[in-house]
């Protein structure tokens, strides 16, 4: 396998400019902001809370509830509002990526929401959603395992990268998002869509599991950042 | 945050390891994986005896038995009243659960506790989390009027009241003020200086770690001319 | 969480507000231009906690027959749940729907864009600009900030090329042919107090609520009135004026910057 020289000039296993910031929405029980180069992604978590109607509870577990959806204006022609075959799909594998990082037999009757706003679609969304997830669920206090990391890899032109930029994703003919609890070593998310040989794809995988490592430690930063590093400054400001 | 305190906490996200050893147990918010104590949530790590917890930073409030809370009534029903208490349940106070005897062919419920009132009340049972009771048959139980209220994130409640309940005992004499505090995070205030409660809460809530916090409240207190304290109105310590 | 109804009645009636604002005062305003790259315009507007966004796209569409020589506007709002624990999944309710169709009047009465400008072949080909207002967070007066999120969105936008078949988007260069900049001013009457900018728990307390849009040389462009009291003749009259005046002072705030969101 061979890597890929990008239209960016990333390297092949080089992810585009992150930027991590946890807690910004007063009004949910917790939040977050992700951008992956043009791509940005917000959730915000609201729960544990009642769950109306009766019927859509589970007696014995909190309902994990995950809507992704995308502003209008966040592509580059524009996209209509309201779900779509496509938002309600996402919806449903990021949920499941979710699911298993997060203690959901402590609430039963109730529901976790999670919502998840593209403010903005320079590929690989679902994944930058699903790092806003994890950080929102960790920044609300819900009990998790783990946290929950996300990155997509494709192909350009026969050579393989990491975390592809819009431009890039229309010249690729295969894309492979991944979700990876990384304490628990889990994959909770995979996908393909593509043609590749088997070796191939287990290389994928591996770049792939090395930017993981890299997301994590941006969760966790965002997340001390927020708590520690905020509570420090205000302090300071006080004093002074 | 002190330094002085984090000395001897750490800060944790869900799933970070705490230490590794069978000689101690998962307190609260942790878990055991192997022979690995790890964090469920964000927080500040305290080890306590042979018990590893840890403090949490942000949370919902999760009712528990025993615990006072704060609670406003949103519906009366032929058999009791329902009542607010978070976002993730509602409450119900039944007949059996108020002081006076109420025969309902004479008395309308309404006439005892109506729409909005606030109740500062007692959770009795928690048998799951649609099926919440409380009761005024508590000493500290009671109906709230005239006071100013306020939401606190009910993370930092028990900070608030502080180690058996120092922190608000200090804040409730030197004010003059009568609290109550529901483990809820909503918390009422009455007093002429309950504007200036209010403020030393919100210290509290934004720094609750911060180095000479009690010094800096008592200052805050001092700089207050002191009511007359009326009674021991809603000591929760 | 449990709104404190009675003492923020008690104290609109003393003239005095919980964040110790004046009644004729507005929250901290902030306007962030241009956040975005994706839409031709966009902005973030913060009134206190509120956050609002605003995102305007163009495409090539056909004129209505009435108008075939004008550009078409569509303005519309969504109350993301994102944006509050009162806020459901689902198509836009009633709140959503008045708020986009008072950005929209604002825009359009006003007449802030030239829209024969907008015209590319007459009665075959015009731009179509869609306005998008997203909430982020509801913190009350979510009219106010939007409309002034929309008005800095078309200050800041730019026109793709179109070279009569297809939209290259990305070169985009001419800017909006915008000839006024509608703000809004919302007040909101408590008992018979009545303040500016109500905040979600002031807005919860509200009887009724009057917005009234401006345009830079002080004409009015839109009123709403909302809630289920009345003003009177005087309050009203009164509100007008105050209306203009505070609307020059919104106005002003749409030529800084902050950084309010950072990617």
């Amino acid at each position: 396998m061979t890597m890929a020289t990008r239209v960016d000039g990333r390297k092949a296993d080089e992810i585009r400019k992150l930027h991590i910031e946890a807690g910004v929405l007063p009004n949910a029980t917790g939040s977050a902001l992700v951008s992956l180069g043009e791509t940005i992604a917000l959730a915000a978590v609201y729960g544990p809370r009642m769950l109306h109607p009766k019927h859509l509870q589970a007696s014995d577990k909190a309902v994990l509830s995950t809507v992704y959806s995308m502003v209008p204006f966040g592509t580059t022609e524009r996209n209509r509002p309201g779900p779509s075959r496509r938002s309600i799909e996402i919806g449903k594998v990021t949920r499941q990526a979710l699911e298993p990082a997060v203690f959901l037999a402590e609430f039963p009757k109730t529901t976790i929401d999670v919502f998840i706003n593209i403010l903005q679609a320079d590929a690989g969304t679902r994944t930058a959603g699903i790092n806003a997830a994890s950080v929102a669920l960790a920044d609300a206090g819900i009990p998790m395992r783990d946290l929950v990391v996300a990155i997509a890899a494709g192909k350009i032109e026969g050579e393989y990268a990491i975390d592809l930029n819009g431009k890039e994703e229309e010249l690729t003919d295969c894309d492979m998002p991944i979700a990876y609890m990384p304490k628990d070593n889990r994959i909770t998310l995979l996908q393909m869509d593509g043609d590749m040989p088997l070796d191939d794809v287990r290389k994928v995988l591996d770049l792939s599991m090395k930017s993981c490592m890299q997301l994590y430690e941006a969760q966790k930063l965002a997340l001390r950042n927020r708590w520690i590093k905020a509570a420090q400054q205000q302090e300071a400001r006080t004093e002074g | 945050m002190s330094e002085e305190f984090l000395k001897n906490r750490d800060f944790v996200v869900p799933g970070d390891e705490i230490l590794k050893s069978m000689d101690y147990l998962p307190g609260r918010n942790t878990y055991r994986e192997g022979e690995s104590i790890h964090a469920k949530k964000l927080g500040l790590t305290s080890v306590s005896g042979r018990v590893v917890s840890v403090i949490p930073l942000n949370s919902v409030y999760i009712p528990k038995a025993g615990d006072m809370v704060v609670a406003r009534v949103i519906d009366i029903q032929s058999n009791g009243w329902v009542l607010y208490v978070s976002p993730i349940c509602n409450a119900f106070l039944s007949l059996s659960g108020v002081r006076q005897y109420i025969d309902t062919n004479r008395m309308s419920l309404a006439s005892v506790y109506s729409i909005n009132n606030l109740l500062y009340t007692n959770i009795s049972a928690v048998n799951q989390l649609d099926s919440v009771y409380v009761t005024m048959q508590d000493p500290k139980a009671r109906k709230l009027d005239d006071g100013r209220l306020i939401n606190i994130n009910p993370a930092k409640i028990p900070r608030i009241i502080g180690k058996e309940g120092s922190m608000i005992t200090m804040i409730k004499n030197k004010s003059g003020c009568r609290i109550c505090i529901g483990q809820n995070g909503i918390v009422w205030i009455q007093g002429r200086e309950a504007e200036a409660v209010i403020e030393i809460l919100r210290l509290i809530e934004s720094q609750p770690y911060a180095e000479g916090l009690t010094d800096k409240v008592a200052k805050m207190l001092d700089n207050m001319k002191a009511e007359e304290i009326k009674d021991d109105y809603g000591d929760e310590s | 969480m449990i709104i404190d109804e009675g003492y923020i009645a008690a104290l609109a009636a003393k003239g005095v507000r919980a964040d110790k604002r004046q009644p004729f005062e507005y929250r901290k305003i902030e306007i962030q231009h241009s956040p975005f790259s994706k839409p031709e315009g966009s902005a973030i507007v913060k009134i206190g906690n509120s956050t609002v966004l605003a995102g305007i796209k163009l495409g090539v569409g056909v004129p209505f027959p009435d108008s075939p020589n004008e550009g078409v506007l569509i303005a519309n709002a969504e109350f993301s749940p994102v944006a509050s624990p009162e806020f459901e999944v689902g198509p836009p309710e009633e709140d959503a729907i008045e708020l986009a169709r008072i950005v929209d009047r604002g825009i359009r009465e006003s007449h802030a864009i030239d829209m024969e400008k907008l015209c590319i072949t007459a009665g075959e080909k015009v731009w179509m600009m869609n306005v998008d207002i997203h909430i982020l967070n509801h913190d009350g007066n979510l009219i106010d900030a939007s409309v002034l999120a929309a008005t800095a969105a078309l200050m800041n936008a730019k026109m793709p090329e179109y070279d009569g078949e297809k939209i290259n988007y990305d070169v985009k260069k001419k800017k909006l042919p915008l000839k006024w900049k509608p703000v809004a001013v919302t007040f909101a009457k408590i008992g018979n107090a009545i303040i500016v900018d109500p905040t979600f728990e002031e807005s919860k307390v509200l009887d009724a609520g009057l917005t009234v849009s401006t345009k830079d040389d002080g004409n009015i462009c839109s009123i709403q009135k909302s809630g289920s009291a009345g003003f009177t003749r005087e309050e009203i009259d009164m509100l007008l004026g105050k209306a203009v005046e505070m609307g020059k002072e919104l106005r002003e705030k749409l030529s800084h910057d902050a950084s309010i969101l950072k990617f």
